[in-house]
């Protein structure tokens, strides 16, 4: 080796870029760049309104002569339809349940659309209808109109669910992402990307065993509780696909604020960091469904804790960083060896790395 | 967590840092080689916490970024044919050959699956016998071992609608190419641990001498890259230049013998053209003849291609370590991990996404 000539080193090559994609890829549904990009070019224009372009979780409309409604809608795709904490079921109706309960308002009435896929065992379709029955009774919502189509075998992974849901704003509530504001304190109401990695878990793709459980939950009765205790609540989210990185970004995007986590204060399930650890994943980055962020008035932060933790679904709540008037559409890391780092976008699908 | 919350203990961080601040005299120009720990160094931002003197340059460690244009290319048109199942470690997907990548392929029908294992892609073979697997053995040395044991596996158990298309480098021969170019400004090597796991650090030495140029065997926590980047400064000012090793709960100086048989049984040295660097001599690996009926280029017609590149992208100067991801112009403009005009900017361990990710624009307070 010692007698080796000098390598003569080429200058730059690469390849050209992928700017556009004439199709749709798995990235697009991930929640993060794609995701928003999707949103913005394609749907946006041709929907234009108000409602639609406050880019929250539900609409927010007044028909005549009625309080202010929050509207929302979902589908359910997941797989394996059951899984540790939870099934498909319990996730269409928890799913649209936070996104109405998030802008502050009380959920009331859900309707359901059942894409089937031919040979689906009718015995497991009522299972999800079971427990799509007790989610509802525990949220405290009706499921007063549904749709039932039925493909062929192949064309669907046995059992989609579309759910919508709508309930009235609650007096006086103001809450949207685009009211966080340099000062608020951010909270997590408890541990983060449970629901992610359980279904991983749950699909064999882990490659290993985990006993951890999806958070799916119904979050009204939570989010009942904090609004109760404080005026001042500004933002409410739930971080479900595309994780607490992807919500927080959208937040510091549409309020034009930075958002500074602290790193040791995030919670997270030492199973959950293990898998993640061993797959090249960031927990930020990873799906829950029974979690929410609030972003609260500083003064009243310690109170709205207090009330979470009392809950059912808040009770490992936690403080989990600050609003700032700097870095504006960036949400950043103080580390806990002191340094500072960018939490940024999800570009497509999360991909485990190579080593 | 064990053996990770140990390797990140703030004290220690902040003592280790202490020690290289008290040490150092005079700046020093240090490389890690390795594309996992350019990641840690800037997931972790412990470019933030060293002294001015101490500057970190970013290797061809990536092995996502270095596997030549024409490899995925390959990889492309055998991903699309009807009767293929392709797998490959998932970082390689978002990879863009001439014009598109293998999510391209996959949305436009290709079956293209991600595996976290060679192994998993046999078994893959073994329950899809009318169709044909290929996997993309890419990688340092690091994936090697497994990538050669799923060939060995297939030719065991008569898996024969089984293949690779491998593109294999390692990374002493990088070494001699960084260090032996003129341009060079590298004056310490942090070695990649990883990798040191796999084929220990015997081959090191020469080339440390040879180059006058101290090495440090460096694993991928906070703590170690600090201990490496102490160990490699302790040696930069005391003038002594040895291979060291900073990994000892990993790494030996003969590394995994067995895992180093199973290399050496399957493939063979061979020349290999890096993407950004060009063609480094006995610098890579290929199968052995023995091996041919598992070979994917010859099992499918995937003849010469000659890509087109981007004359804007720098990254063959950034894998060299002479150009920082934001002192390129393209840099978050032209150029981002979604529309990246380099490989570097591609993968994960790319030096070019690590900075766009966690760094872009980021003003750093103390």
């Amino acid at each position: 080796m010692k007698d080796r000539e000098p390598v003569y080193i080429q200058s730059a090559m690469c390849p050209v870029p992928i700017r556009d994609r004439g199709h749709i890829i798995l990235g697009h549904g991930s929640g993060g760049k794609l995701s928003g990009d999707l949103i913005t070019d394609l749907f946006l224009p041709p929907f234009d309104n108000p409602a639609l372009r406050a880019g929250d979780d539900a609409g927010v409309v007044s028909a005549a002569n009625c309080n202010p409604l929050a509207i929302s809608t979902d589908s359910h795709v997941v797989r394996p339809l059951f899984f540790p904490g939870g099934d498909i079921g319990r996730l269409a109706v928890c799913g649209t349940v936070n996104d109405v309960a998030m802008m502050g308002a009380v959920p009331a009435f859900l309707t359901a659309g059942f894409i089937l896929e031919e040979g689906l065992e009718i015995g497991l379709l009522e299972k999800v209808v079971a427990s799509m029955k007790e989610a509802a009774a525990e949220a405290g919502v009706l499921i007063i109109a549904g749709d039932t189509k039925v493909v062929e075998r192949g064309k669907a992974d046995g059992l989609y669910i579309a759910t919508s849901g709508v309930g009235s704003m609650l007096p006086g509530t103001h809450i949207s992402g685009s009211l966080a504001q340099p000062g608020d304190k951010v909270i997590v109401s408890g541990s983060i990307g449970d629901h992610g990695i359980a279904v991983l878990g749950a699909r064999g793709d882990l490659g290993f065993e985990t006993d951890i459980q999806s958070d799916v939950a119904p979050l009204n009765h939570l989010v009942s509780a904090m609004l109760d205790t404080s005026d001042n609540i500004h933002v409410l989210r739930d971080p479900t696909r595309g994780g607490v990185a992807s919500t927080l970004n959208e937040i510091a995007r549409q309020s034009q604020v930075g958002i500074v986590l602290n790193e040791p204060a995030l919670p997270i399930k030492t199973a959950v960091r293990a898998a993640c650890e061993m797959l090249g994943f960031d927990p930020l980055y990873i799906a829950n469904e029974g979690k929410l962020l609030a972003i609260v008035a500083p003064e009243d932060a310690d109170a709205v804790l207090a009330v979470m933790r009392q809950t059912r679904y808040g009770e490992d709540a936690v403080i989990i960083g600050e609003v700032q008037a700097e870095a504006k559409g960036r949400v950043l890391m103080k580390t806990a060896i002191g340094s500072t780092r960018i939490v940024d976008l999800l570009m497509g699908e999360m991909l485990p790395r190579i080593c | 967590m064990k053996y990770i919350d140990e390797f990140r203990d703030a004290e220690l961080v902040k003592k280790t840092v202490a020690e290289i601040r008290r040490v150092v005299t005079r700046p020093h120009t240090i490389m890690e080689i390795c594309g996992g720990q350019t990641h840690a160094i800037m997931h972790f931002g412990l470019d933030q916490l060293l002294p001015p003197e101490i500057e970190l340059v970013h290797g061809p460690g990536c092995p996502v970024c270095v596997t030549p244009l024409e490899q995925i290319d390959k990889a492309l048109a055998i991903a699309a044919r009807p009767d293929v199942i392709f797998t490959s470690y998932g970082d390689m997907l978002r990879v863009p050959g001439s014009g598109r990548d293998l999510f391209s392929v996959r949305a436009a029908g290709g079956d293209v699956r991600v595996v976290y294992s060679p192994l998993d892609a046999v078994k893959i073979a073994q329950q899809n016998p009318d169709k044909q697997v290929v996997f993309f053995a890419i990688g340092f040395e690091t994936t090697a071992p497994a990538n050669a044991m799923s060939v060995v596996q297939a030719q065991a158990m008569g898996v024969t609608n089984f293949s690779v298309l491998v593109s294999h480098v390692c990374v002493p021969p990088a070494m001699h190419a960084i260090l032996g170019s003129p341009d060079s400004r590298v004056q310490g090597f942090l070695a990649a641990g990883h990798v040191c796991a796999v084929m220990g650090y015997w081959e090191y030495p020469p080339i440390a001498a040879q180059y006058q140029t101290p090495m440090v065997v460096t694993g991928f926590e906070p703590l170690d890259i600090l201990q490496g980047i102490l160990m490699t400064v302790y040696q930069l000012e005391e003038g002594r230049v040895e291979v060291e090793n900073g990994y000892p709960r990993a790494v030996t100086f003969d590394g995994n013998k067995p895992a180093q048989a199973v290399i050496n049984r399957v493939f063979e040295v061979c020349d290999r053209k890096w993407r950004g660097i060009g063609v480094i001599p006995a610098s890579g690996w290929r199968l052995r003849p023995e091996f041919s009926q598992f070979n994917a280029e010859e099992r499918f017609d995937v003849g010469d291609i000659q890509p087109e590149e981007s004359p804007l992208c720098q990254a063959g100067l950034v894998l060299q370590g002479l150009l920082k991801p934001d002192g390129c112009l393209a840099f978050g403009k032209e150029c981002a991990p979604e529309h990246p005009l380099g490989a570097t900017m591609v993968s994960a361990e790319g030096a070019c996404a690590a900075y766009y990710r966690y760094r872009r624009g980021l003003e750093i307070k103390d």
